[in-house]
């Protein structure tokens, strides 16, 4: 019997291999945005891949992790390498996800029978700014140490449940060890397995239901998922990969000092350019808006309009029926404007 | 590989000559990703401790019939005063898979307890397990020290 079906008759691989072969790709002016999911796997993929290689030397303690990083950087053939990649892809990969999360918006690629494929991706749009925020404590630089006290701070404002949120972030009362101890295995071992499921799910579910059509745009033809749509997107990844590289050599990463918990807070801290636009609009808000105060409401608006984003398939009643509302196109450019506004002021805001 | 395309006789056709160049760009970005990850899996050299000769014990902490696990240049050695009172020191690293020994008093030698190897009071080997003999190291008692050195 030949290896071929020797194999088909224990994995039955060619149901999978006639679905690819007959899936197809519309072409329309907007299929490049096609490209941004795949963009991201492909970040998401160099992450776990260096992930795995700084595990092999970093420490996980207050006296050590600096120092391991720092060995990392300095005595570890390729060591600065790849750690610089490592920030570098996870930079593009939040990038990766807010453009996949535009083109999916815009292209209303949430609607019938999409769903669940949306509400898989806003789980993953969560968890990857909490790999940003988990993984940015590790060196545990001074940097770090205050931007996790200050972000864990505005958690604490969530209403109601904030005060609980911040001590189980914490593990304690303050940014300790225990924090770092937290932080580490939040960041290694339980997002990864929750991405794990939530990608798979998302994958299998955009296999299932194929390439969304925006809507009302006129498609131009087709193109066959494999091998045509998927070389290409090889071809991406490839020039990607090279660009990160060059990236990671040019453009290094500094450590900066070691945390001291009892030295002042450096003057400049800003937190990570992706939660720049929730920060710079935190601290824009008034002390005080009538009896409550500025921070608790700011971020309580964030919470709801994160929920509003989430739940959009449910709302958007017309893009089952293949309509445009206005409101949604309008609320999502609003959006859009906001985030590159406070983004641009928090930019050029002095210290 | 395509059965449609002919090649002519000694020349490489365009489709070979393309699968050619894909292969070996294959093979070189592969390559290119594969030399720094293994060259970062090797553990960077650590400086090795090569203390020639360390302070193990006070001699009045180390009576007749007592032995001592210390650490000599980063590994364990044990320093041990046999029942007649002499002063003798050896690698604590058993030679049959590398555990420490230890001194047993009550059987008055050397004995591992992963394999139940027994060495005597020379490192010799008086039973179980082990290939070889314990290295000894000097050990010498300088006024209240035990110190012990290499060879």
């Amino acid at each position: 019997m030949s290896v071929r079906g020797w194999l088909e008759e224990r994995v039955r691989y060619q149901g999978v291999e006639t679905f690819l072969r007959h899936k197809e790709v519309p072409r329309h002016r907007f299929a490049a945005t096609y490209y941004t999911g795949g963009i991201t796997l492909f970040f998401f993929l160099v992450q776990v891949l260096t992930g795995l290689l700084l595990l092999m030397y970093y420490r996980p303690t207050a006296d050590a992790a600096f120092e391991s990083v720092r060995l990392i950087m300095a005595k570890v053939r390729f060591g600065w390498l790849v750690r610089a990649v490592h920030i570098w892809s996870a930079n593009l990969m939040v990038l990766g996800v807010f453009l996949h999360l535009g083109a999916t918006y815009f292209g209303k690629a949430y609607r019938r029978p999409r769903e669940i494929t949306w509400l898989t991706g806003g789980g993953l749009l969560v968890i990857t700014l909490a790999f940003g925020f988990t993984g940015y404590l590790l060196p545990w630089n001074t940097l770090a140490y205050f931007a996790t006290q200050v972000g864990t701070e505005i958690a604490g404002d969530v209403p109601l449940i904030g005060r609980g949120l911040l001590v189980l972030l914490r593990g304690g009362e303050n940014v300790t060890e225990a924090t770092l101890s937290r932080f580490f295995g939040i960041h290694v071992a339980i997002l990864p397995a929750v991405t794990t499921l939530l990608l798979g799910l998302h994958l299998l579910l955009v296999q299932v239901h194929g390439m969304s059509r925006p809507v009302a745009v006129p498609e131009t033809g087709s193109e066959p998922f494999y091998p045509h749509f998927i070389m290409r997107d090889v071809l991406v990844w490839v020039v990607l990969l090279g660009g990160v590289a060059v990236l990671a050599t040019l453009v290094p990463w500094e450590l900066g000092e070691k945390a001291d918990p009892l030295a002042p807070a450096p003057p400049g801290l800003k937190p990570e350019w992706y939660f720049l636009f929730m920060y710079q609009a935190l601290r824009m808000l008034p002390a005080r808006v009538l009896w409550v105060e500025g921070e608790m409401i700011g971020v309580l608006a964030f919470v709801l309009a994160g929920t509003l984003l989430i739940l959009v398939p449910f709302l958007d009643v017309w893009a089952k029926r293949e309509r445009r509302h206005h409101l949604f196109t309008v609320a999502g450019v609003v959006a859009v404007l906001f985030v590159i506004a406070m983004t641009v002021l928090g930019l050029r805001m002095e210290f | 590989m395509n059965a449609g395309v002919v090649e002519p006789p000694g020349k490489m056709g365009r489709r070979r000559f393309l699968d050619y160049l894909f292969g070996t760009s294959l093979a070189a970005l592969a390559g290119a990703v594969l030399y720094p990850i293994l060259h970062y899996l090797v553990p960077p050299k650590v400086k090795e401790v090569t203390a020639s000769s360390v302070v193990a014990a006070k001699a009045a902490d180390l009576p007749p019939n007592t032995g001592k696990i210390v650490a000599f240049g980063g590994k364990p050695a044990i320093v041990l005063r046999t029942p007649e009172g002499e002063v003798r020191a050896f690698t604590a690293i058993c030679t049959h898979l590398a555990c420490t020994v230890q001194y047993r008093p009550d059987l008055k030698h050397i004995w591992c307890a992963c394999h139940d190897g027994h060495y005597d009071l020379h490192g010799q080997v008086l039973a179980g397990p082990p290939p070889r003999p314990l290295d000894a190291f000097k050990a010498t008692v300088r006024g209240d020290d035990v110190i012990i050195s290499r060879g």
